[in-house]
């Protein structure tokens, strides 16, 4: 789909002498609509603003959640390069949960791309995105901050405003635009060498129409994107004054510990709370549908009191449910394949039925948890018609709004009072309405605001999953040995289109989805369903390869010739990994390579057995092609973190299901990657003449194959189940004691 | 009563004796950079110092530090005063945190900092594998590579 960008451009004066400039993208046939609105009601459809005070200070307000990628440094960094600010005098701000900050770009470049990812389906129709649902989208995730809002909203802003600022300069000195030149927030004339402030020329650029297409800088005229520029919220995150949604402290604030149904989907049906409410501190037991809800003057009071109330939950028949039972059933709807297609190409029956020799191998991965650092929290104020909202989220104009539902207010009388947020991953998106809801129905009950809380015990457990996913693989070989038919029928949802797809020049491929439906809750999960389908695709390939007897990197690279950026990133980790020189004794590298987020990531792991036939990874080097960065050290941490937060899955992660509910319950039986054995990280960030890419998600992917690959080389044990810790890979051998 | 000092102050407080330090810090003194993240000393978000020395505060009852002294993010700086001369608000490990541009979502950064200066106080060149066995907090963001980044540039300065 393609969609024909314009950009709407809105200026207006500020008191006190400045400009506000800001930027809507919609589809042209919205033109007219939008703009009738925004005459009678002001910048409604702004998606970012600039803010130029007469003191020459630069104020950029970034409509996106700062939860550690960077995305309020790098998005200013966008807006104040195009507008040729001195980055010294930028203030960078979060921009309010308004309509006018609105960020529905990030639904257009999505619906550019091969598709929405499901946490925006609600918000798109095959033919248009509905105007009044932008106006209700603060949303980040899909790495797509930069991508989109940067590209198309921060950069224009920038550049539309320094055309206004350049266009009053001349007017004042009566010569040419085309004369003047800009640097660090100055217009020059160097011809009769006078300057102008930008803060000087303010209030007269606010009384001029901008342009909607303004002309952008290119890459070689880039002062501050490119450059390693440091976060400006990492100061306050060393000393304890970043503020997170659980930070919040309102006057006079409760709180509440909550249970929910241990089992998805039933309700509570009766609450002995005992002397509970005799204890102190204790102010009101809560029955909510699915939940009880101890509020006390304390957090930890409500805590320790929720452990003697006793609640009865209906019971609906999923009590039996079980992985082992989720696997049966996955199995059962693999071996029917009633499936939707994905993607044919060819006639894969075909080259199965004439094939030389044929490869079958079943893949599944389990559930897994986000499990951000910062637990689950939400709190709410109502008094008197209006509430205030404090909680750490990936949408804030789309939590405020449902808070405000709930509460029987208008969302214009919610105040969403912004913080850092501490870990999404997915967990925080909207959507996700579990503990939102239940902060806003326990609130409802009080006149001070009440701070739900989820435990780390609940918040395991009561979270939107990655989904567990089986995956049945086929290929098929010709005579002469060459790969011909390439069959992979998986569980689905489908979450995010294309995901199963493989880059390699195979001429028959079947790739059908069949149905995975089960009463676990699921959602977006970092890189969402690439998670899974490139351990899946790229363990499968290796097998081929290996089957094949070819070496699996330049199996790849030989089956990678309409793919330029899928071999240069292979060829140049490769090459930093050491591929195909001496390694230390016992280690083997294994290779994995995907494209998401519109980035393309390979991974080399290197990977030896310990002396208990544990794998050790010792370092993993990752090359990506995505575009251009516009802050190299940010993206390089976010690749970092991908690469540690795919580890942990593929070594640790599972959610199983025991009796209907989650199994699991804290971070002992929930482990994470830690110092001792996190690896070595070696990144090569590649520009290219694409089209940017992401950063947040696409190197999570690829590692777990690259891992399991290089196990196999190590043990001739092929991993095709995560995690990799329930593997038993044999008795360390003698020659190895 | 429960009495000790947080970061030179004294504070007397009526709580319950088997109250958490996490949560007297927390939600009965209002300070919020010390984090409550597993509830079990699972994860190190809570991570204080009492008497100098790291500590888990969300499984410390306050019964269990009568008299002593509790040092959190908010006062690292002013306990370890003039450690830092370029900025004497920081300490030196706040600032190589800085220079490394080791935090991301931030969250999980105020118990390792604590954990990190309170293993550099007693240990102040430790070796990889010193580093492995005694830094043991959780970061979901995987900031590993940096922090040990950062500790080494202040091991060998």
């Amino acid at each position: 789909m393609k969609i024909n960008r314009r950009r709407f451009l809105l200026s207006s004066a500020l008191v006190g002498g400045g400009v506000l400039i800001g930027y809507t993208a919609t589809r042209p046939s919205r033109h007219r609509r939008a703009n009738t609105e925004i005459a009678g009601s002001g910048e409604s459809f702004v998606t970012s603003l600039i803010k130029i005070e007469a003191d020459n200070t630069v104020t950029i307000y970034v409509p996106h959640s700062e939860m550690g990628q960077g995305v309020h440094t790098s998005l200013s960094m966008m807006a104040a390069d195009e507008l040729d600010a001195d980055w010294e005098r930028v203030n960078i701000e979060q921009a309010p949960a308004i309509d006018l900050f609105a960020n529905g770009d990030l639904v257009t470049g999505f619906a550019g791309e091969l598709g929405a990812p499901s946490f925006l389906a609600p918000l798109i129709s095959v033919s248009a995105v509905k105007i009044a649902e932008l106006a209700n989208l603060q949303t980040t995730g899909g790495s797509s901050s930069v991508r989109f809002t940067g590209e198309h909203s921060m950069r224009y802003a920038g550049a539309a405003a320094r055309d206004l600022l350049v266009q009053c300069a001349a007017a004042r000195w009566a010569v040419p635009a085309a004369e003047c030149t800009t640097a660090l927030s100055f217009v020059h004339h160097n011809a009769t060498g006078r300057s102008l402030s930008y803060g000087e020329l303010a209030a007269e650029a606010a009384m001029l129409e901008p342009t909607n297409e303004p002309v952008l800088k290119t890459r070689e005229q880039y002062n501050i994107m490119g450059k390693a520029i440091s976060r400006n919220d990492i100061p306050a995150k060393v000393n304890g004054t970043a503020p997170y949604g659980i930070d919040a402290q309102p006057e006079g604030m409760l709180y509440a510990a909550i249970r929910f149904a241990p089992v998805f989907g039933t309700k509570l049906i009766s609450v002995d709370a005992g002397d509970v409410l005799s204890r102190r501190g204790i102010k009101r037991i809560v029955q909510l549908e699915d939940s009880v809800a101890v509020v006390a003057d304390s957090y930890w009071r409500a805590k320790e009191a929720l452990k003697s109330v006793d609640a009865v939950f209906e019971e609906l028949g999923n009590e039996n449910v079980s992985s082992a039972s989720i696997y049966e059933q996955f199995d059962a709807s693999l071996a029917v394949d009633d499936s939707d297609e994905d993607r044919e190409i060819g006639d894969t029956q075909a080259a199965f039925d004439s094939a030389a020799d044929v490869i079958e191998a079943n893949y599944r991965v389990p559930y897994l948890a986000h499990a951000a650092m910062e637990p689950m929290n939400c709190t709410v104020h109502l008094k008197d018609g209006r509430a205030d909202i404090w909680t750490s989220t990936q949408d804030a104009l789309g939590i405020k709004s449902r808070i405000a539902s709930i509460l029987g207010i208008d969302a214009e009388n919610a105040t969403f009072h912004h913080s850092y947020v501490g870990g999404g991953f997915g967990r925080r998106l909207p959507f996700n309405w579990n503990v939102i809801d239940h902060a806003a129905l326990i609130a409802k009950e009080f006149d001070v605001p009440v701070k739900t809380v989820l435990s780390r015990e609940d918040d395991l457990q009561q979270d939107y999953y990655r989904p567990a996913v089986a995956s049945n693989f086929k290929a098929a070989f010709d005579s002469s040995g060459l790969v011909r038919g390439w069959h992979n029928r998986f569980t689905g949802p489908v979450q995010t289109p294309g995901a199963a797809h493989i880059p390699y020049a195979i001429d028959n491929q079947s790739i059908r989805v069949v149905d995975g439906t089960t009463h676990i809750p699921i959602a977006a999960w970092r890189s969402v369903d690439h998670s899974q389908q490139t351990f899946f695709t790229e363990s499968f390939i290796d097998e081929i390869a290996h089957r094949a007897g070819k070496n699996p990197y330049q199996f790849r690279l030989d089956l990678l010739s309409e793919h330029p950026r899928h071999r240069r990133v292979l060829e140049t980790a490769a090459e930093a990994a050491g591929y195909g020189r001496n390694l230390p004794e016992g280690h083997a590298l294994g290779i994995a390579v995907q494209e998401s987020f519109g980035s393309v990531v390979a991974e080399i792991a290197e990977v030896s057995m310990d002396a208990n036939m544990r794998p050790v990874v010792h370092k993993v080097t990752c090359a990506i092609d995505c575009g251009f960065a516009v802050n190299p050290d940010t993206a390089a941490s976010q690749i970092e973190s991908g690469i540690i937060f795919g580890l942990t899955a593929a070594m640790y992660g599972e959610i199983t299901i025991e009796g209907g509910r989650v199994a699991q319950n804290n971070f002992p039986d929930y482990e994470m990657v830690r110092m001792a054995t996190s690896p070595e990280i070696d990144v090569h960030i590649l520009e290219s003449d694409n089209t940017l890419g992401g950063f947040g998600e696409p190197a999570t992917p690829p590692i777990a194959a690259a891992v399991t690959n290089a196990i196999y080389i190590l043990t001739g044990q092929r991993v095709r189940e995560l995690p990799i810790k329930n593997h038993d890979f044999g008795k360390p051998s003698l020659a190895k004691a | 009563m429960a009495n000790f000092k947080v970061n030179g102050e004294d504070k007397t407080l009526d709580i319950e004796p088997d109250m958490p330090l996490l949560w007297a810090l927390r939600d009965e003194l209002g300070m919020t950079g010390t984090k409550f993240g597993c509830g079990i000393a699972a994860c190190g978000a809570c991570t204080v110092h009492i008497n100098g020395v790291a500590v888990r505060s969300c499984v410390t009852p306050v019964s269990a530090i009568e008299g002593q002294e509790v040092t959190t993010i908010e006062g690292l700086a002013t306990a370890a005063v003039g450690s830092n001369p370029s900025n004497p608000a920081l300490t030196a490990v706040q600032q190589a945190w800085i220079d490394h541009q080791v935090p991301q979502c931030g969250y999980c950064q105020s118990g390792m900092i604590m954990a990190v200066s309170s293993l550099l106080a007693q240990n102040p060149n430790p070796s990889d594998a010193e580093i492995d066995s005694s830094i043991t907090n959780v970061c979901r963001c995987g900031t590993y590579p940096r922090v040990r980044r950062a500790i080494r540039s202040l091991a060998t300065a």
